[in-house]
């Protein structure tokens, strides 16, 4: 029963509020795509023992989607931010630096 | 025997008898006790069967860690299997049942078990029930099942209500001992919020028994001022009857509150479940002392010393007259002092310790009780009580030195601190080789969102077993719960407390140590589920190293009681086994509840018409008023058919279904999703998201059009219509709306957030009706305001208006296959419109159909229907769709995926109509029959049917199906199952059974 702060709201969200979306920072592949970028983007995920980041849904709330970085192994959240990002924000990915030094998620450190 | 004692009894109210019933024998206890003391008050030691080998079982314990005490209480309504006798408290009128046994608790057919125990060992089912394969289903099966489950599951509903507790807390404190009480004042002091739970009806937990002096005052007074000023406390809020049943993320906390369990005349919710956020959790949950495994240690007589105690201080019990104490330590004595103050025998204190000299062993030598040193318990004798025990050397292997008669065996193994709320949310336990015991380990303690800690555990629980060490340590975790949420702390001096001094413990794991096979076969660990010293070693011997292995091989530590008596000695004695240290081997995982709550609290008050919100459409109260016959669809509930007088359902939609052929008939669709989507980019959006073009779509019309998953798979379809130069209304299916709402909405803040579009739900804002057959035209051209000739608004084309004086916007769209308007009014004039249309189509024969009719008469059109022709793993080009499929667009939802090889694969099974040869109906999902076997010897199958029925129209069965090559053997006969056996052929043949060329719905 996690809580989650929307970056939009700023309500601390019960984790009943929310609609869990897995992973976040997916990149879509569309026609033209080979079958490995295929693969890649519908199936293969990351399951990491550390530093994830998930998509959540604040949906019996404002009912707008954002992300959240957080450890799955002992549920620190390291921040929560807006869905329109392409990547990890600075002052996140800072946080994390600063509890998980050296950490890497994909293309993210 | 076992007795009520002439005094004593600190929970008593001796003014006040009480009857009760067990297995219908009408017995007397007092106000203030629990069934398991009144029972033994009224010497009926054996409660009930052990699991496996039906053995003859007693109380063992007297609180909630208590295996063998299970018993069923209540009646019909009332009914509830597996209740604790230890924590049932007493009411007049009480019934009770014992368990699993037949045909009788004296007398059981099932105790025949305990003489096959040797061909019943560990893993048993595992050998047993392998080979050969033949005899699973008729014979395996049939027995396991006749052997599984402890109890009877209650048969009628229940009749009690239930409710769920929202609350939130600074500081929660979980248990109200001398611990819980402590801390809880310490941070009340602080001004935080405070909750405090004590699963008893008692405050003060067990230090009250031992009475020891807190703060200058007897532990009685000190523990009714410590209440009297929490009460006092404005921030505080205590609890007793109130479990801490579960930790979890983030402070989030379960507890389990017994409203009238014991006070079943009072009005009001049974049991509450109290769900709780807190920032910090002080566990205050005691420990439970561990029984011994010798032989025989499962008689009823054999009991906890601190349960003899128990019963004896606070309700005025005596287990037994002879009380033989066994033990490794020196809290046991005071359970032989105890027994001596209330005037019973104590006839030896068997230590399995080579001394025995600190103050406790001290004073009952010096009360005359005899000590034996370095000595232990080779047996217990008796058959069905405890007549006496044997004694031997506890370093031997169980020589017999003498024998000591006795009607109770108070054994003490030692304390196991309660860590299972520490350890529900990821709390670390450290082994205390002194005490022989885990204890949790602050250094690792659960941790919340912000990495820091937020469960302190405190006193017993902690590992502290002396009064004045609790007293200081649950001091500490008050005030440390305190800071941490920003109380004001003022420092002042702990609470002093007295306790006799205690000599070391020593760890003993079998009595005796050297105990051969045919002793440790009788030495029991998990009385519940009947699991014996000699199970776990064989585990061990059989490669069953890893405890989480071993527990699930042997059932150790399974029952409801989840092993609080026995998980550490079997811990121990696995890691004997494998010669190992108890830390390597590790521990199981504690799993919350703490003990079984009931399924009432789960659900609380989300029963009947609460359990799930019913949606209703402006015009149910109509169907209702007229018979309808409801079916869930989604949240829904819709009309299947609305039955006259005399008429079967089945009769009923064949009559609709031929009037709205032949005359009209009127659906109530206001269940059908409605999004609209608006903005500059709004076109491009629905090109992303139907398989066909939405942009290219003039305004004043509509499209049929298919939406899939990323996967290629069909997920929705519907009819979308261009309202203005941005706006779009897309049709969603019924169970449909919310989901595909939110599949617009995934899109364009995850992916596309640059696109301007606005969605918009607005399901419920419109009643729609769609008036359909041949004289729809003439029914709205009576009701009158808009044109609707075919001129006008031909087919797949909308308009705005007004009829019968309502604001409309009617949809020339058709569902099944005829003539059909469907007529969107604002909700509030739903029921208004469709009550208009009934009377203005009376002359023309209109009769509402529901939606059996609906399915029917578009399955008569070969049209799909979202869950039956998909399953979410249909593409639209298996359905025949094609044309629904953009070949220009260079993108949409789902494009990629149908690229792949295997949504290409041309032996992908393919929409087709099937036609009995002997014209009757397929049944639901019958699949058809290949040729050969698979790998399981089973028929190769080579399609299977998607919708099926008896069409009236057509006075025959008609189906649809997925067929193997379906599309390119039109004509052929295929043969389809039927359950019970036999066979039905049918000829493939178009869907499309009804109109083929589509002129009845374009006129």
């Amino acid at each position: 029963m996690l809580t989650l702060t929307c970056p939009y709201c700023g309500v601390a969200a019960d984790e009943t509020e929310l609609q869990a979306g897995g992973e976040a920072h997916l990149k879509r592949f569309g026609p033209g795509a080979s079958d490995d970028e295929f693969e890649g983007y519908l199936f293969v995920r990351e399951n990491p023992k550390g530093v994830h980041f998930e998509r959540w849904r604040h949906a019996y709330g404002c009912g707008k989607w954002f992300l959240a970085a957080r450890c799955t192994v002992t549920l620190e959240v390291f921040g929560t931010y807006p869905a329109q990002s392409k990547e990890p924000p600075a002052h996140i990915r800072k946080a994390i630096t600063a509890k998980r030094p050296g950490w890497t998620w994909r293309e993210f450190a | 025997m076992s007795t009520r004692l002439a005094s004593g009894g600190r929970f008593l109210n001796r003014d006040r008898a009480v009857e009760f019933r067990f297995n219908g024998k009408r017995l007397a206890g007092y106000e203030g006790d629990t069934l398991a003391s009144a029972l033994l008050a009224n010497d009926q030691m054996m409660i009930g069967r052990s699991f496996k080998y039906h053995r003859p079982r007693g109380v063992v314990a007297s609180g909630a860690e208590e295996p063998n005490g299970l018993v069923n209480l209540g009646e019909g309504a009332r009914f509830e299997p597996n209740q604790r006798v230890t924590t049932t408290e007493l009411f007049d009128g009480l019934q009770a049942t014992s368990q699993n046994h037949w045909p009788s608790l004296e007398f059981d057919v099932g105790a025949l078990n305990t003489h096959l125990a040797r061909f019943l060992p560990a893993g048993f089912y595992y050998k047993m029930f392998m080979y050969p394969r033949a005899f699973w289903k008729h014979i395996y099966e049939p027995f396991i099942r006749m052997s599984a489950g402890l109890g009877k599951a209650p048969k009628e509903r229940d009749a009690d209500t239930y409710e769920h507790f929202h609350a939130f807390a600074d500081v929660l404190v979980i248990g109200g001992g001398i611990a819980g009480l402590t801390a809880a004042l310490e941070a009340g002091k602080s001004g935080a919020r405070v909750i405090v739970l004590e699963q008893t009806a008692h405050w003060g937990g067990r230090a009250l028994v031992d009475a020891p002096g807190i703060g200058g005052k007897p532990a009685a007074d000190w523990v009714k001022n410590a209440v009297q000023d929490l009460e006092k406390m404005d921030n505080v809020t205590i609890r007793t009857r109130t479990m801490g049943a579960g930790v979890y993320d983030h402070g989030y906390a379960l507890g389990y509150e017994r409203l009238t369990d014991h006070q079943p005349e009072v009005s009001g919710p049974r049991h509450r479940l109290w769900r709780i956020r807190a920032r910090q959790i002080i566990t205050a949950t005691g420990a439970i002392e561990r029984p011994l495994s010798f032989a025989g240690n499962d008689l009823p007589g054999v009991v906890l010393a601190s349960a003899v105690r128990d019963y004896a201080v606070n309700f005025g019990v005596s287990v037994g007259d002879r009380t033989v104490v066994v033990t490794n330590n020196d809290d046991a004595y005071r359970t032989a002092l105890a027994l001596r103050d209330a005037g019973l025998v104590v006839p030896a204190i068997i230590d399995a310790r080579t001394q025995a000299s600190g103050p406790l062993p001290e004073q009952a030598r010096a009360a005359g009780i005899r000590v034996l040193t370095g000595m232990g318990v080779a047996k217990v004798k008796g058959s069905r009580r405890v007549t006496g025990v044997a004694v031997c050397a506890q370093a031997g292997e169980g020589a017999v030195l003498e024998e000591i008669g006795c009607d109770c065996v108070a054994m003490s193994g030692g304390w196991s601190p309660v860590v299972h709320l520490w350890s529900h949310c990821g709390g670390k336990l450290t082994w205390d080789a002194d005490q022989a015991m885990f204890r949790p380990d602050a250094a690792r303690a659960p941790t919340g969102a912000d990495a820091q800690p937020f469960v302190i555990a405190a006193g017993t629980a902690n590992g502290h077993l002396r009064t004045a060490e609790v007293i200081a340590d649950a001091t500490e975790a008050g005030r440390a719960a305190a800071r941490a949420v920003g109380g004001r702390v003022r420092a002042t001096r702990a609470v002093a407390a007295t306790d006799e001094d205690e000599a070391a413990m020593a760890p003993v794991w079998l009595m005796p140590q050297g105990a051969g096979i045919a002793l440790r076969m009788k030495a029991w660990l998990d009385y519940q589920n009947d699991v014996k010293v000699s199970d776990v070693q064989l585990a061990a011997r059989e490669g069953y190293e890893s405890v989480e292995h071993a527990k699930r091989y042997t059932t150790l530590g399974m029952a409801t009681d989840q092993g609080k008596l026995s998980n550490i000695n079997g811990l121990a004695v696995l890691s004997q086994a494998l010669n190992a240290e108890i830390p390597q081997v590790g521990i199981t995982t504690f799993r919350p509840p703490y003990t079984p709550i009931s399924m009432g609290a789960i659900t609380g008050a989300a029963r009947g018409a609460l359990f799930q919100p019913v949606r209703q459409t402006p015009i149910h109260g109509w169907h209702i008023d007229n018979g309808a016959d409801f079916e869930p669809v989604g949240q829904w509930r819709r009309p299947f058919a609305f039955p006259r007088a005399g008429e079967t359902v089945h009769d009923a939609v064949t009559r609709e279904i031929l009037n709205t052929r032949s005359n009209v008939g009127l659906l109530d669709a206001s269940t059908l999703g409605k999004l609209i989507v608006k903005g500059p980019d709004a076109g491009h959006f629905l090109d992303m998201l139907y398989t066909n073009v939405m942009s290219t779509l003039a305004v004043g019309k509509c499209r049929y059009g298919l939406m899939c998953s990323e996967n290629g798979f069909l997920i929705d379809d519907g009819v979308v219509a261009r309202i203005d130069d941005d706006t779009w209304l897309c049709h969603t299916t019924t169970g449909g709306a919310e989901r595909i709402h939110g599949h617009m909405e995934d899109w364009l803040q995850c992916e596309w957030w640059d696109w301007q579009v606005y969605v918009a739900n607005v399901t419920e804002q419109f009643a729609q009706i769609a008036v359909v057959g041949p004289n729809a035209r003439k029914v709205l051209e009576k009701l009158g305001g808009m044109d609707v000739s075919k001129q006008t608004l031909p087919f797949m084309q909308w308009a705005d208006g007004t009829l019968a004086g309502i604001p409309a916007r009617v949809f020339r769209i058709s569902f099944s296959g005829e003539l059909s308007y469907e007529v969107a009014v604002p909700a509030s004039q739903g029921r208004a419109f469709w009550d208009a249309a009934l009377e203005a189509g009376a002359e023309f024969g209109i009769m509402p159909y529901g939606t059996e009719g609906l399915h029917v008469l578009r399955a008569e059109k070969g049209f799909i229907m979202i869950g039956d022709e998909t399953d979410g793993t249909v593409i639209p080009q298996d359905l025949g769709l094609g044309w629904a499929i953009s070949k220009k667009k260079s993108d949409y939802l789902g494009k990629r995926g149908q690229e792949r090889s295997h949504m290409a694969d041309p032996n992908r099974w393919k929409l087709v109509g099937l036609e009995t040869l002997d014209g009757s109906v397929i049944e639901d999902g019958a699949y058809a029959i290949g040729e050969g076997v698979n790998d399981n010897g089973q028929r190769n199958t080579v399609g299977r049917v998607t919708s099926t029925y008896f069409s009236p129209t057509l006075g025959r069965g008609i189906a649809m199906g997925l067929v193997l090559h379906g599309p390119d053997r039109m004509g052929e006969v295929i043969t389809l199952t039927r359950t019970g056996g036999g066979s039905v052929q049918a000829r493939i043949v178009d869907p499309v059974f009804y109109d083929k060329a589509g002129e009845k719905q374009d006129v």
